[in-house]
């Protein structure tokens, strides 16, 4: 039986065009994970094609093959672990020169290398023309032409990896790079010892291994130690020696030599392949560029981008949200009328419908958000994005790519936060998830509201962008300090390219949004059922309290007392009489619903956590209203809406809680101490959910949680106690 | 001089490039060789970074970074 199953990986520069490859390939039968250990994002898709089942695994995007970032490791490790049945090289037909670098890298690991020309029409239309028979007899390697944004060339490409990957034949073993006489002569002897004293022990290629060990990879070293015991310590210091002398020889470091003999042997191949049609270049991406990063326009432009992107997702999403809402209260009457009265229905429709809806509700602004970026990213916008904004981001300690992810918080920090896979650099992206929740997203904007248009009144609006003020300020503070203690070390250089912009194609788009918001439904949703389960057991339990008086019995009363006079009443006496009694009957199921509450787990906890919020100016009603917040931070206003007398439905529009908390011992010292305090504190249960997704670590999820508590409650306190000291209460 | 001291417009050839390991073997990975040329294509708005045209594609550095990469042989429009 022949074998029926091919791995194959896909490997590639950045901007080569590879992820449309993989579109084009595999369709939307795609995985998307990460890779063990790491937050770097793994994809991998399946075909079936001439009777056989491929599994196409998207490598990250790398410039090279060496130990220093992530993405490499990661990418060389499946290559040299998984043993892929063939390596399929995406090579951007228009950047030959720079993506050959990674090639002559591939061709030098024991393994069955495709190169793809893609994009040979740009290259074209730039002047330039390839002869892809000389590159492949120069390599001894496979070519394939494939347009990625037009779909063309894949179903060749697939018959060449089927064809490549059953081919019993011997890897070409010639046409490699040649390093120079004395690095040469150090690749073989260092060879020839790995041989004698490991050969057989080694699963890699030996001329390999000693070209990494003269090259310093700590890895490879590493791996070398682990195979070869107890020879490695003797190989790995010939290694050493020998760089040494290599070193003194070039008055340089061998693997700074030995870059530049790659690119020495790409230029002759260049030399050979490459024809120059025409010298006239029409650059539509530089005239592009003239305008998008002027000195004078790009800024202008860059506001007017992610303002239409904000417009266009909380305008355009409100329909649909809207439409889900009603659906999310439509479900839950109609459950909760089949469902015999009772704990069950309860958790049901309180717990789980009420919980889950409340965030099935953001999926329209997450779907249109994730549109945006996907074509900011796919069309090559988002590196100019970066570029523009780096100089700003850069004085907070971050890169100038985390901009997006940081003003996408002002939405909704989830979301933003999965947006920071767009960063290569895995302490930027951990700085820029920390920092995150400070932006102040939308779900906090009804809680400053209510408490800013209670005290504050014509200074409200003041009031509300001073704390979103603070956001700002406490997150270039805490970037930089955590910059300066928790990720010290060199800053990633800024070493980005700018890809030429392209058409991105629907399908790609959209393969790309749905990717991130199938993250954000399926993972997200088994976190926040069981967050919204946890609160409303909390609230709900006990079931049997001993209220201070006999509700039943009250209402009875009422219901009896007008009972008489509106059944002589006629016409509006009849209405205004049956509009008095619904009031005070629902007055008096406000009571009871809050003495329910005071007298439930969440509400004991409240009080027990009441001294502790004390010093910031809230009783146990504040400490109970910003626990529920944990669920979604507008939860709050309905909280605060129970707790403080009115309706448990109240918004932050509603007069009577207004009233209710003007009478209460708030001020409007211990109200704006209340909205730092839900500013800064921990953020909602979605977006500890995508920290411990995006960070990978229970570690980084619970240092948010803490520092960004202990930092409201610290906050909260000066406001509170120092505006106290100057006689502002 | 190093690049960062280049105008818009201007070409130099690389001579050398400094800074530490990682990101001098970034660098020349990226293509930043000795006898490379270099195009300024334009400073970013707020002046930093910078975005430069070598081997026929488009990059961008911060001026702290290009202060690190040496050139000569400047030509182009003053």
């Amino acid at each position: 039986m022949p074998q029926k199953s091919i791995t194959v990986a896909l490997a590639g520069n950045p901007n080569s065009g590879k992820s449309t490859i993989f579109n084009n390939l595999t369709g939307t039968r795609q995985k998307v994970g990460n890779w063990p250990g790491v937050t770097v994002e793994k994809k991998e898709g399946h075909l079936k094609a001439n009777g056989y089942d491929l599994t196409v695994v998207d490598l990250p995007g790398t410039y090279s093959l060496t130990a220093y970032s992530i993405e490499e490791v990661v990418a060389r490790n499946f290559i040299l672990d998984e043993k892929p049945d063939v390596v399929v090289d995406i090579i951007d037909a228009s950047n030959l020169e720079r993506n050959l670098y990674l090639a002559t890298q591939l061709r030098e690991l024991d393994t069955k290398v495709i190169f793809v020309l893609n994009m040979a029409d740009v290259a074209r239309e730039r002047g330039v023309k390839i002869d892809a028979d000389k590159l492949s007899e120069l390599l001894d390697v496979p070519v394939v032409f494939t347009v990625g944004n037009k779909n063309t060339g894949t179903r060749q490409l697939l018959e060449t990896i089927i064809s490549v990957a059953k081919s019993e034949v011997e890897l070409p073993r010639t046409r490699r790079v040649y390093y120079g006489k004395d690095i040469e002569k150090a690749i073989h002897e260092l060879s020839e010892l790995i041989e004698e004293k490991a050969g057989s022990k080694l699963p890699y290629n030996i001329r390999w291994v000693a070209i990494k060990l003269l090259e310093n990879d700590r890895i490879v070293k590493e791996r070398v130690r682990q195979f070869t015991n107890p020879h490695g310590e003797a190989i790995l210091q010939e290694a050493e020696l020998k760089r040494q002398g290599l070193r003194e020889f070039f008055d340089e470091e061998p693997e700074i030599v030995m870059t530049d003999h790659r690119y020495g042997f790409i230029a002759g191949i260049l030399k050979e392949v490459l024809k120059t049609v025409s010298e006239r270049r029409v650059d539509i991406s530089r005239q592009i560029d003239q305008v998008l990063t002027n000195r004078l326009l790009g800024l202008p432009i860059f506001v007017f981008f992610i303002w239409a992107m904000f417009q266009l997702t909380f305008s355009l999403g409100a329909y649909p949200t809207g439409w889900i809402d009603a659906g999310v209260g439509w479900l839950g009457q109609t459950v909760g009328g089949i469902l015999p009265d009772g704990l069950f229905r309860d958790l049901i429709v309180d717990g789980v419908i009420a919980g889950v809806g409340s965030v099935v509700i953001f999926l329209p602004n997450i779907l249109i958000l994730f549109f945006c970026i996907a074509l900011f990213e796919d069309t090559g916008y988002m590196a100019r994005a970066a570029f523009l904004m780096d100089k700003v981001m850069h004085l907070i300690g971050l890169h100038g790519k985390s901009f997006i992810s940081l003003l996408m918080g002002f939405g909704c920090n989830a979301p933003a936060i999965m947006a920071t896979r767009t960063l290569e650099s895995e302490k930027d992206r951990i700085l820029t998830i920390l920092i995150n929740p400070l932006m102040s997203c939308s779900a906090r904007l009804p809680v400053y509201i209510l408490l800013a248009g209670t005290f504050f009144g014509a200074k409200a609006g003041n009031a509300i962008f001073s704390i979103y003020a603070l956001g700002i300020v406490l997150a270039i503070a805490l970037g930089r300090l955590f910059r300066f203690t928790l990720f010290k070390g060199e800053v990633a250089p800024f070493v980005m390219e700018l890809p030429p912009y392209r058409l991105p194609t629907f399908k790609g788009l959209l393969i790309h949004m749905w990717d991130r918001s199938k993250i954000f439904l399926k993972k997200m949703g088994g976190v926040i059922l069981i967050g919204s389960v946890i609160v409303w057991s909390l609230s709900a339990f006990p079931r049997q309290v001993q209220f201070s008086k006999d509700y039943e019995t009250e209402a009875a009363q009422i219901r009896a007392q007008y009972g008489a006079s509106i059944a002589a009443a006629k016409g509006d006496d009849l209405e205004r009489l049956s509009r008095e009694r619904d009031k005070a009957i629902s007055t008096l199921e406000t009571v009871q619903a809050r003495e329910k509450i005071e007298k439930s787990y969440i509400g004991r906890i409240g009080k027990v956590l009441a001294p502790m919020f004390a010093p910031i100016g809230m009783d146990w009603r504040g400490s109970v209203a910003v626990l529920t917040g944990f669920v979604a931070k507008e939860i709050v206003v309905s909280t605060m809406g129970v707790l403080y007398a009115a309706g448990a439905d109240e918004d932050e529009k509603s007069e009577a809680l207004k009233v209710a908390l003007k009478k209460s011992d708030m001020t409007p010292l211990s109200a704006y101490a209340m909205m730092a305090f839900v500013l800064i504190y921990v953020p909602c249960v979605a977006t500890v959910a995508a920290i411990r997704r995006e960070t990978n670590s229970w570690k980084w999820t619970a240092f948010s949680i803490t520092y960004s508590t202990i930092l409201a409650w610290l906050v909260a306190f000066v406001i509170y106690q120092g505006g106290k000291a100057i006689g502002l209460a | 001089m190093n690049l960062s001291e280049l105008k818009e417009g201007q070409t130099a050839t690389i001579v050398r490039v400094g800074g530490d390991g990682h990101f001098r073997r970034r660098l020349l990975e990226m293509g930043f060789l000795r006898g490379t040329e270099v195009y300024i294509e334009k400073y970013a708005p707020l002046k930093d970074p910078i975005e430069l045209i070598l081997k026929g594609y488009h990059v961008s550095l911060r001026v702290d970074e290009a202060a690190r990469i040496q050139v000569e042989n400047l030509r182009g429009r003053e």
